[in-house]
């Protein structure tokens, strides 16, 4: 029973290796991490802090997928990884400061007073904890890396509900924002806090339509004769 | 500020620890207008802040002088009425102040804000935003920060404090870079310490995440500083057996038992937390496991009342709530003592130098805290910090210091000279186990003894310990190690207050000396002189 460690370190060449290591049964993945740096090899190098799914720090991809190491229970043969599109500092550490930058540039916060009575409709998106699982599951970013991604967007909803005055935020949102998103819902799949950034970016695509912005993918369509044929052949 | 020879930062404010208390305090002096830099050792929301599930205490003006007399009471003979007077008063404009960032607290039916009842509370003051108040919160509080341009150092883990040596005046922080692996100082014209408790002690036996290692404390220590009531470490009676998560009050709150290996009931379950955990560790230590009992209020009721339970329940222990017995036992949870630091939460010894937060020992939760204080503190005194730090005028214009080289030395001594003879690691597990035994819900003076016995000679071996990870960047093994260090500092004091206090008092309880003792109704303080820890009880004010 042997789980596989994508490791990578930039000083070494090869600078990406694969190692294999005992699984620990019944543990959780953070717990199999902890064990083998602490009993086989403390160069392994990874984050966790909270042990119950709730400061989103042990991010990593299990078999492709992101998962929270505390949260999950590793079987044989699966292969860890760093999240992906996120720059890897060291094996399972990836830079967040980049991704999380991405608050800043979409306004992602309060822009204007807190309206109360809306606090209920944002119950479920402001549990997001920035463990940046949607956001290495977001197959945008494969080929946009300015894509704002699910998170930001999700919390810039959040506040959209929150204050009536949103202007600087749907305005940021336009460009590599909310028209950019193919609807796949892997986000969705991949939040361990049941938030559904699919959904909320759909939202704001209505809210921005309101606000006089046009889908820029409508604008770009083609109606051509080919299209036309093919649909009523 | 100029910039100094070598330096690499300056700021107004220097924020240590980016949870609850670090990003208020951080918030409040940008607001009145200083440049501020928050350090942490990891990133801006990796912080045990997001673990508070309870709620936030905030009083009505007809509520609080009842608060402030609970809160009293619960201090155990500990708690200062001013400071106390200060954070209760205080509590509704902090409430009103998250409400204004956009914290979504839980309304009830009527569109008014929902509150609860806490343990030891008199009335109904616990505002909550379902079991998730700290993690919004914090999340909240986060955003702002974004907002209002406020500059994080992720990844800087706090080595020491730079002090001038004549006038004791601190001007800054020395940080390990953890991306870089360089020792580096960043300047400021006065520093807040809110770093966290010391729960981490307990490895293994803490309901706390990983890092809880006073390590803002151990730098006070270090810098001349003084530490006060390190002995009062609030234990939670239910924890997961085997990984020591916790399992919210909430369950007992909903008609929880506990049952013993015999299948009986052995306490009241809504005790408060340190009567039911010195229950369930007494169960314990006469060879009976203990289990929290909830199937009887059904599968349904379960999964809308304690669904992050149940999940981390099935993840942990894999059990279902509504069907198993869930094994259980107390462990480590919150830390009453810290930083000794006066009325204007300055570090006593040491100034231009702020201490908020669970680090800090503003003798306000005194032997025990109160439910639903611990988030009130970190808000409330958390802004107090912020405004104290930034009306600080330093006294000396700042002076070279050595401490960047110093701290650089010592990096490279455990890199070259530390001889990793002995495993720190099985050092760490195994001084949590001794202190979880020796030093936890129920105490006396031989274990007490054997336990101080064995930390000092693992201080002894520190040199002998080290590092087998001698890469530069992201070194972890190294944080460890360092964190580790720390530890053996702040268990040190914990012990010796605990061996000192010949009483038992709120979460402080001797097997030898059961009564509470008046004699003892003081703090015990400590400092460093010459490297050796001293010690002694002052009274209460």
């Amino acid at each position: 029973m042997n789980i596989t460690i994508r490791r990578f370190d930039k000083r070494k060449e090869p600078q990406s290796i694969d190692m294999t290591y005992p699984l620990f049964e019944g543990l959780t993945l953070l717990e199999n991490l902890i064990k083998i740096k602490t009993t086989i090899d403390p160069t392994l190098s990874f984050n966790g802090v909270c042990r119950s799914g709730v400061c989103g720090s042990c991010g990593v991809s299990v078999n492709g997928k992101a998962k929270l190491s505390c949260s999950y229970k590793p079987s044989d043969g699966d292969v860890i990884e760093p999240l992906a599109y996120h720059e890897v500092e060291r094996d399972l550490i990836v830079d967040k400061t980049k991704t999380h930058k991405t608050l800043k540039t979409s306004h992602a916060h309060l822009l204007g007073s807190a309206i109360l009575e809306n606090s209920s409709k944002v119950t479920v998106q402001s549990d997001c904890i920035l463990c940046d699982s949607c956001y290495s599951a977001c197959p945008v970013l494969a080929v946009n890396s300015d894509f704002l991604g699910p998170f930001a967007l999700t919390k810039v909803y959040r506040y959209t509900l929150q204050s009536n005055e949103n202007k600087k935020a749907i305005d940021a949102i336009q460009k590599n924002g909310i028209w950019d998103c193919t609807l796949c819902g892997e986000c969705t799949l991949s939040c361990p806090q049941d938030i559904d950034p699919k959904t909320d970016i759909m939202n704001l695509r209505s809210i921005s339509v309101q606000n006089g912005y046009n889908d820029p993918n409508f604008a770009n369509m083609s109606f051509g004769d080919f299209e036309f044929n093919n649909l009523f052949r | 500020m100029t910039l100094l020879k070598g330096q690499n930062l300056t700021t107004d404010i220097l924020v240590i620890g980016s949870g609850g208390a670090g990003l208020s305090a951080a918030l409040r002096a940008k607001k009145l207008g200083c440049s501020v830099i928050v350090a942490t050792k990891t990133l801006p929301t990796n912080a045990n802040t997001s673990m508070a599930q309870g709620g936030f205490n905030a009083s009505s003006n007809e509520d609080i002088q009842i608060h402030i007399d609970d809160t009293i009471r619960s201090s155990r003979g500990l708690g200062s009425s001013t400071m106390i007077d200060l954070m209760c008063k205080s509590s509704k404009t902090s409430l009103d102040w998250l409400l204004s960032l956009g914290v979504p607290f839980s309304l009830d039916d009527n569109g008014n804000l929902a509150n609860r009842f806490m343990g030891g509370s008199t009335n109904k003051r616990t505002y909550y935003a379902e079991d998730y108040t700290g993690l919004k919160i914090l999340q909240t509080l986060h955003d702002e920060c974004l907002k209002n341009d406020i500059e994080f150092k992720a990844n800087h883990y706090l080595l020491n404090l730079i002090v001038d040596e004549d006038t004791k005046e601190v001007g800054g922080a020395t940080f390990l870079n953890i991306a870089t692996g360089e020792v580096v100082e960043i300047r400021a014209k006065s520093v807040i310490i809110a770093t966290g408790g010391y729960s981490g002690v307990y490895h293994g036996f803490t309901t706390n995440g990983f890092g809880s290692s006073g390590d803002g404390i151990a730098a006070v220590i270090r810098a001349g500083g003084v530490a006060s009531d390190m002995e009062f470490v609030q234990f939670h009676p239910t924890a997961l057996k085997k990984s020591s998560i916790l399992i919210s009050e909430a369950a007992r709150g909903e008609g929880g038992y506990l049952v013993n290996g015999l299948g009986k009931r052995f306490v009241d379950e809504l005790l408060s937390r340190d009567e039911v955990s010195r229950a369930v560790a007494k169960e314990i230590n006469e060879g009976r496991e203990v289990f929290l009992d909830v199937r009887h209020l059904g599968s349904e009721k379960l999964a809308h009342l304690l669904p992050q339970e149940m999940k981390l329940c099935k993840i942990h222990e894999n059990l279902d709530m509504a069907k198993d017995l869930i094994p259980i036992k107390s462990v480590a949870h919150y830390t009453m003592g810290g930083i000794e630091v006066d009325q204007k939460l300055q570090a006593s010894g040491l100034k231009g130098c702020f201490a908020v937060g669970e680090c800090s020992n503003a003798h306000i939760h005194g032997a025990n805290r109160l439910g639903g204080n611990s988030l009130l503190e970190i808000i409330s005194m958390g802004l107090i910090a912020g405004e104290n730090a930034s009306n600080y005028k330093p006294k000396s214009k700042f002076k070279e210091n050595n401490q960047l080289n110093k701290d650089r030395a010592f990096i490279n001594t455990v890199y070259n000279t530390f001889t990793n003879q002995i495993n720190f690691y099985e050092k760490r597990e195994f001084l949590g186990k001794i202190l979880y035994h020796n030093a936890g819900v129920i105490r006396k003076d031989m274990g007490l003894k054997e336990a101080l016995a064995a930390l000092q000679q693992m201080q002894r071996e520190f040199t002998f310990m080290g590092i087998s990870d001698k890469s530069k960047e992201f070194n972890t093994n190294l944080i460890d190690f360092i964190e580790f260090g720390n530890t053996l500092e702040v268990a040190e004091m914990l012990l010796v207050g605990a061996l000192h206090r010949n009483e038992s008092r709120g979460a402080h309880f001797r097997e030898d000396f059961k009564e509470t003792n008046d004699t003892f109704k003081a703090h015990s303080i400590f400092w460093k002189e010459d490297g050796v820890l001293c010690t002694e009880f002052k009274d209460v004010k």
